[in-house]
């Protein structure tokens, strides 16, 4: 059996899932899950990235997925060396309590 | 079959975002994160795209999940306290985030009407048909990841070093 799925369901995903990741941002109070919807919402823009690469026959479109990963990498890295920094200094990585641009 | 397997690693993908918002513990978070990462891996490879679901599986869900956990359970932060902010963030916030899932479906299902459907019968994007445009049309963005991620190498290590005066 070889059943087919409309391309627009994957898009919705990705919107449901980009937008739990805009309340997860929002309303998480801890500075590293905070960080961890904005690689939801990354994701989330993967798949439709993904999605039309598929609907197009393009691969630029997978490509592109692919450096929103590399990039993805580079600002994992340096991010969680941020929240380490700004831990150490701070003792807390409740965001309520981080409101200063001053370390 | 398509659809079978749609429905359910959609559905795992959403189960683990709602969990990543409703855990209070980072890593718990953390980890149903790296659900939603694996389950989209399998959307991909639905989609044909078979090179980068092995990518989000090393990259998304090895490599930077790791961080995430290695970084939760160095710092041990603990559980995080609830607040709600001011009540205009909640009066503002939440009719804001039901708009924009409102503004994306209706453009998406505006839209969508035109697009085809998905099946496994598709065939595949190869590794091979990746490659060719990567590294012939597009070789110089790619070296140029390759210097950003020294870059980021350099400056996770300067920023996570402790500050010994010298620096």
């Amino acid at each position: 059996m070889n059943t087919s799925v409309p391309a627009d369901w994957y898009l919705l995903l990705s919107a449901a899932l980009f937008t739990m990741g805009v309340i997860g941002f929002l309303s998480k109070r801890s500075l590293i899950t905070v960080f961890m919807s904005i690689e939801l919402m990354l994701n989330a823009v993967n798949l439709s990235f993904v999605t039309f690469a598929h609907e197009w026959h393009a691969v630029k479109g997978q490509i592109f997925v692919f450096f929103v990963m590399m990039v993805a990498a580079a600002e994992a890295a340096v991010g969680l060396a941020i929240i380490i920094a700004i831990f150490r200094v701070r003792g807390t990585l409740t965001v309520d309590q981080i409101d200063r641009m001053k370390l | 079959m398509h659809l079978v397997l749609f429905f359910i690693f959609a559905l795992f993908a959403l189960a683990g975002a709602a969990n990543l918002l409703l855990q209070k513990h980072p890593i718990n978070s953390a980890l149903s994160l790296i659900v939603v990462m694996s389950s989209l891996a399998v959307l991909y490879l639905l989609l044909g795209a078979e090179f980068l679901a092995m990518a989000q599986v090393i990259v998304y869900a090895g490599a930077i999940m790791v961080l995430f956990t290695f970084v939760v359970m160095l710092l041990n932060e603990g559980r995080e306290e609830k607040t709600w902010g001011s009540s205009a963030a909640r009066v503002v916030g939440f009719p804001a985030v039901v708009a924009l899932l409102a503004v994306l479906a209706s453009a998406i299902l505006r839209a969508g009407r035109h697009y085809g459907t998905v099946s496994l019968s598709d065939g595949i994007t190869t590794t091979q048909d990746l490659s060719r445009v990567l590294f012939r049309d597009l070789l110089l963005p790619f070296e140029l990841t390759s210097v950003l991620i020294l870059i980021a190498i350099l400056g996770a290590v300067a920023l996570a070093r402790k500050d010994d005066g010298n620096a």
